[in-house]
């Protein structure tokens, strides 16, 4: 089945999400959707990874989408936290506001 | 022998007063001061008899201290005759102006202080004598300038003696500068340092080699001896403690120039100009010292003008050949002109700090002991026979009539003038009607025993140590011509001093000031010193200052340095200004910054693959 799917249909949906990744990551202000936005964009990769893993017939990608995954919810878990405490200590999730290194 | 027990004690004294002295009495500080240096002494007299006729030079190897590649200097200490007699008139004088100077320094402050630097001094001169090479020598040369210009700035909350103390320090960099060079260029040619190595080789190399050095030496010597035309720093010298100016400038530091051409002669003896150099700057400059001395009313300048003038002697002594009679000079000189100084250093004590001599006058009653031994060293700085300076002085003009006899005319008028002076001093301080008002005091014995023993020395001392006869293996052997008219010439002229002095200071008083009006512009002149220090301000000390404050201040330091250092500054500050612009904090703003490079870097590695491969693949 996936012989008949085009391998340019993988890729251009990677790219899609990685694009709604980065757009959502630059326009959104809420600190929990742009780190959605990251997420999207680290499956976007591990798609194009897989893809062209099977593609190739190496297993190099399946690999390297393994570790992205684990890096994924390591920080998923800090980032999270750190959001928490964030909204904790500010009572914001304004990206905008959170901007003490300034000055 | 333990050569190196010698200079170590005085710097024992000098560490242990240096560093308690605050907290010890004033009994013990002399006690250890006086004590080190005493102990100093006796170890000298021993090494002396330990080490029989001394007919060769006894060298002690401690240990090397400078070896790379071909420099290989040694610190050693070496004792010959030479050193013989520095080293007593060093350790047995300074005994004696250490001991004179509990009395002196006994209302003064820091005193802990003053006598921590006379041992230190006496250090570094022993250094100096012992030095069995250039360097180790050097470093003698530089530890008793340093300690002259702490000593002549003792009194630092006077701003005349801080200014002296830089001008002796500034001076004898000059000075310094020479014997550096004249290092460099005997360790070029002679690969050494080293006394015996260079002067083993000195014979064998060239008369524009030898030359070079016997000048550059010279010029070290002229500095540290204060002859023309670097002698200004000395009259000046007197602003510090008097002891210090009997002991330093007048018997043992000044004096090491002398030492150090004397030690140089088998340098000196290949280079005949070199050594004509030195006696006519000699006998030049003992001959306008001498001048100056004659109208000069501070007692203790007279005898600095005095100390300028014998030097002087002591130049043309070796720089005719006659090392011996140069040094037979300098030890007569050490004993009489140190008492001199004593002797006014009592005078002053005397009467609570009056150093005018018009103020002062008939103090032969109110003082007599220091009248009685001042008036000894007189007799012996004026050259009447048989006492000490006689003896020396008249070795002194022999050698310069051998030489050359203009300089034994000028030698005996500046001997005239010499009687004149010193005794001028003494009859304008100890005869006539006393002019001052404060009430004179005889010093105590702690003071007056010094003077004593000097006295007798002064007295006797050219008879009893006959140095040429005891440095006849040392230096070269030269016929000394026994000339008795001659010798009756100088003592003539000494006689007619003496007797011109008493004539015009106590037969006919009035006569001093009618003299002076008559010759207005000769005394103006000499009592201005020649105006040299007026010159040296003009010419050198003004344009240097000028130029260091407008050029080397403002215009490099401020301009160039501050403004490069200043400047890159300012950039980094420019570019930082831009770039902080960056950094808003703002999340998103970063993050566009992010997607701005990674487009930018798939741009270029685009083209760059394009431009590689000739296409995508």
């Amino acid at each position: 089945m996936l012989a008949a799917v085009p391998i340019s249909w993988f890729l251009t949906l990677s790219a899609v999400l990685f694009a709604l990744g980065v757009a959502g990551f630059v326009f959104r202000r809420n600190i929990i959707t742009v780190f959605m936005s990251i997420e999207l964009m680290l499956n976007a990769v591990n798609l194009s990874f897989v893809t062209f893993s099977y593609h190739r017939q190496q297993v190099n990608g399946h690999l390297y989408a393994f570790f992205v995954m684990v890096v994924a919810a390591a920080e998923a878990a800090v980032g999270l936290a750190i959001i928490l405490t964030i909204f904790k200590n500010r009572g914001t999730l304004n990206i905008d506001d959170v901007d003490s290194m300034k000055n | 022998m333990q050569l190196w027990l010698i200079p170590i004690l005085p710097l024992a004294g000098f560490v242990i007063n240096g560093l308690l002295g605050r907290r010890l009495s004033r009994g013990l500080v002399s006690a250890i001061a006086i004590g080190s240096v005493l102990l100093s002494f006796a170890w000298v007299l021993k090494t002396i008899f330990g080490l029989g006729d001394l007919n060769s030079r006894y060298v002690e190897h401690y240990y090397t201290w400078i070896a790379s590649g071909s420099v290989n200097i040694a610190a050693d200490f070496a004792v010959d005759k030479l050193a013989v007699v520095m080293l007593l008139v060093v350790t047995g004088i300074g005994s004696l102006i250490h001991v004179y100077s509990i009395g002196y320094m006994a209302h003064e402050g820091g005193y802990y202080r003053f006598f921590a630097f006379l041992n230190l001094f006496m250090f570094f001169m022993l250094v100096l004598v012992l030095a069995s090479n250039y360097l180790v020598l050097f470093i003698g040369w530089e530890g008793v300038g340093l300690c002259s210009y702490l000593l002549i700035g003792f009194y630092f909350h006077r701003q005349s003696a801080t200014n002296a103390g830089n001008k002796a320090f500034i001076v004898n960099r000059i000075g310094d500068f020479g014997f550096s060079l004249a290092m460099f260029y005997i360790f070029k040619n002679f690969g050494s340092l080293d006394f015996t190595k260079v002067f083993q080789q000195a014979p064998g190399a060239s008369e524009a080699v030898l030359t070079t050095i016997g000048l550059l030496l010279m010029v070290g010597a002229c500095g540290k001896s204060a002859q023309l035309p670097l002698y200004v720093w000395l009259p000046d010298a007197m602003e510090g403690p008097t002891p210090v100016s009997a002991l330093i400038h007048a018997a043992t530091m000044v004096t090491a120039g002398v030492y150090m051409v004397a030690r140089s002669w088998p340098i000196y003896v290949h280079a005949p100009s070199a050594m004509n150099v030195v006696a006519t700057v000699g006998i030049a400059t003992a001959f306008f010292a001498a001048t100056i001395g004659l109208v000069q009313n501070d007692i203790k300048k007279v005898f600095a003008y005095s100390t300028v003038s014998q030097l002087g002697y002591m130049f043309v002594g070796v720089g005719c050949g006659a090392f011996s009679a140069g040094i037979w000079h300098l030890m007569t000189h050490a004993f009489f002109k140190a008492l001199l100084f004593l002797g006014a250093g009592s005078v002053i004590h005397a009467l609570s700090g009056e150093q005018d001599l018009r103020n002062m006058g008939g103090l032969r009653n109110k003082i007599p002991w220091t009248f009685l031994t001042m008036m000894c060293a007189a007799v012996a700085i004026a050259g009447v026979p048989p006492f000490s300076g006689f003896y020396s002085k008249d070795a002194i003009l022999l050698a310069a009539h051998e030489h050359a006899p203009w300089m034994y005319w000028v030698g005996v008028a500046t001997a005239g003038m010499t009687a004149f002076y010193v005794f001028r001093a003494m009859f304008l301080a100890f005869f006539g009607e006393y002019r001052g008002k404060e009430h004179a005091h005889e010093s105590p014995p702690v003071m007056l025993a010094p003077l004593a023993v000097l006295a007798l020395l002064s007295l006797v001392g050219g008879f009893l140590f006959n140095i040429p006869q005891f440095l006849s293996g040392v230096f070269p052997a030269r016929e000394a011509a026994e000339d008795n008219s001659l010798m009756l010439i100088s003592v003539g002229a000494g006689v007619i001093g003496i007797l011109l002095a008493w004539f015009i200071y106590v037969a006919k008083p009035a006569m001093a000031d009618s003299l002076a009006s008559t010759f207005g512009w000769i005394y103006k002149t000499l009592y201005n010193k020649y105006y040299v220090d007026e010159i040296y301000d003009a010419a050198i000390v003004k344009p240097l200052v000028g130029g260091s404050r407008t050029v080397l201040w403002k215009d490099v330091d401020a301009g160039l340095i501050d403004g490069s250092v200043n400047g890159v500054g300012t950039r980094a500050k420019d570019i930082g200004g831009v770039l902080r612009l960056l950094q808003s904090g703002n999340i998103r703003s970063y993050a566009t910054w992010v997607l701005f490079g990674s487009v930018v870097a798939i741009v270029a590695l685009a083209l760059a693959g394009i431009g590689s491969t000739g296409g995508l693949r």
